[in-house]
């Protein structure tokens, strides 16, 4: 496999009519990992992923995917991804099993049927036509119809929208296990724990553009700063605490008793409070770490909520 | 699933494989559809009956059912491949069955064949059903087989055309309405069980050249009459075919 990245965009720029769905966007995502791309609505996610789809001319701009032309090169891409729409797709008098059966025949290689059926709890759909399905039953089947044919990349549109816990576990566990097979992964998603649980990529869109990519941990750790308490005796001499902490933390004992650390917690940091603590003969009755998390991050680069 | 699973294996099936699949698939999806038996294999066999035992409308001198016959194998034409496929593509595009497949290994191309073929077995199906039920009534039909053959063929295609045209810019829900409210202009207008005789003759040249009453006129000439080839219908058919076809091609939305 070659080691180009599975999609590279370069000032991607679509419009419709005069609004702006995507403005000058540039995205890499690297072949056999998770990307993760999440965004307000509105902020032009479907329409990116639509484009490397094949299903959106590009005004302006470059879209590769798997080093091909994601326009011109359509016809020779479709074989090669997978796409699960965010509704939809299937004839509305068809069954579950007979579409999935369906689509697997216009494939060269496509996964065993019955196995995938059992894997995702599509078994009991029976002979129910799919517009009687539950919604959640229309979402599996969605997702089992993009991976069937084997794809190198599928591209997930909201994958666990709807879906009750045990089922988003399940889809959760099926993600992870397309990317250690190899398969690159890109999925649009609401869910705040979904990226962070699942992706190595997070890119951040709004208004268009992408305003951060990183791992979650990359992103988690920039900008906001993080939170370290404890409890122990009062009156602790924490000059001498911040003495073996790094430039820029900050220490405070904010009721007697309570300590605050600020800074970049990392795992020294902690190990550094821990044998202080231990010098000073102090056996902390708590100790937590408080991390912001990716909707931190999110809302402060935003200023939106994600379900808008 | 056991580790290696989902490593990467793509690929396109044969294109004949896809579109025997897609053409089977296409098929069952039809023939599952209430409404649409209702509209392809119901209502033509019903009027095909009562019109022939019954003297509604006088047909002209001879047996009624040598009339009816024709008329209702060209009304099983227009049900299937203009009513029925406008609705049924209708629908497919607005559930997204359209864009899911244009994601596909399935080429466009593929695609129309596919439901071209589906079209195609429907009505052979219809015409064996109808005919046998038109025998059982005492039919005596005459002229060369080929012929009817050739009629039919070029009737699908205009049908197809029109009903594809339909399907492709219209909201689903209009072209449902609006394909049923043809179905039952064009068959009580295009000669399918009233003589175009019955009607003015300023109106009757207009609705001569309707695609449905060159296509029962035309089978009429043939199993009728024994006519070699009708190419005053073939022509206008044909006409129908060029112009539906072309518009669809042209505007057709996907979405």
């Amino acid at each position: 496999m070659s080691n180009d990245p599975a999609v590279e965009i370069r000032g991607l720029v679509k419009r419709y009519g005069t609004k702006t769905a995507v403005d000058g966007l540039d995205l890499t995502v690297p072949r056999a990992r998770v990307t993760a791309v999440l965004g307000p609505n509105g902020a032009g996610k479907t329409t990116t992923v639509e484009t490397c789809e094949g299903y959106v001319r590009p005004d302006a701009g470059t879209v590769r995917v798997l080093g091909l032309d994601a326009a011109a090169d359509a016809e020779a891409l479709r074989p090669r991804i997978g796409v699960m729409l965010q509704s939809g797709g299937v004839y509305s008098g068809a069954r579950a099993v007979e579409m999935l059966r369906h689509v697997a025949r216009l494939h060269a290689h496509p996964l065993d049927v019955d196995t995938l059926v059992e894997r995702l709890g599509l078994g009991g759909c029976g002979r129910t036509p799919y517009r009687r399905l539950s919604g959640g039953q229309q979402q599996r089947l969605a997702l089992a119809l993009a991976v069937v044919g084997r794809p190198e990349l599928v591209f997930l549109d909201e994958p666990t929208a709807g879906l009750d816990p045990q089922a988003r576990r399940a889809t959760w566990d099926l993600v992870r296990e397309l990317r250690s097979d190899g398969v690159t992964v890109v999925l649009t998603t609401h869910h705040m724990d979904e990226a962070e649980q699942l992706s190595d990529e997070v890119a951040i869109m709004d208004a268009g553009r992408v305003i951060a990519h990183g791992s979650p941990e990359e992103l988690c750790r920039g900008g906001a700063e993080n939170t370290l308490r404890f409890t122990g005796r009062p009156s602790l001499d924490l000059a001498s605490l911040l003495k073996a902490l790094p430039d820029g933390t900050q220490a405070a004992e904010l009721t007697p008793g309570a300590y605050r650390v600020t800074g970049e917690v990392d795992p020294q940091l902690l190990a550094t409070v821990a044998s202080w603590c231990a010098q000073h003969g102090v056996l902390p009755s708590s100790l937590s770490v408080e991390r912001h998390t990716l909707e931190d991050v999110f809302l402060e680069l935003t200023g939106k909520e994600l379900r808008a | 699933m056991s580790a290696g699973t989902f490593t990467p294996r793509p690929g396109a099936a044969p294109v004949s494989r896809m579109i025997v699949t897609q053409t089977a698939l296409e098929t069952r999806m039809l023939l599952r559809n209430g409404e649409q038996l209702l509209l392809t294999v119901i209502i033509p066999a019903l009027l095909l009956t009562l019109f022939s035992a019954v003297d509604i409308v006088d047909t002209g001198a001879g047996k009624s059912v040598d009339f009816l016959a024709p008329g209702v194998l060209a009304l099983a034409v227009m049900s299937t491949a203009f009513t029925g496929q406008a609705i049924a593509t209708g629908f497919d595009r607005r559930y997204g069955v359209l864009k899911r497949l244009g994601a596909s290994p399935l080429p466009r191309w593929a695609l129309m064949t596919a439901k071209t073929l589906s079209v195609l077995v429907t009505e052979v199906l219809q015409v064996a059903l109808l005919t046998v039920i038109a025998l059982a009534l005492g039919w005596s039909p005459q002229g060369n087989p080929l012929s009817v053959a050739a009629l039919l063929l070029l009737g699908t295609a205009a049908f197809s055309g029109l009903g594809l045209l339909m399907a492709g810019t219209l909201r689903a829900e209009a072209t449902l309405a609006a394909a049923n409210l043809v179905f039952l202009l064009l068959l009580v207008g295009g000669g399918v069980i009233v003589p175009l005789e019955k009607f003015p003759g300023a109106v009757q040249s207009v609705l001569g050249l309707l695609p449905i009453s060159a296509l029962s006129d035309g089978l009429r000439e043939v199993l009728r009459h024994g006519t070699a080839l009708p190419w005053g219908d073939a022509a206008v058919l044909a006409v129908w075919a060029v112009l539906g076809l072309g518009a669809a091609a042209k505007f057709f939305r996907w979405e």
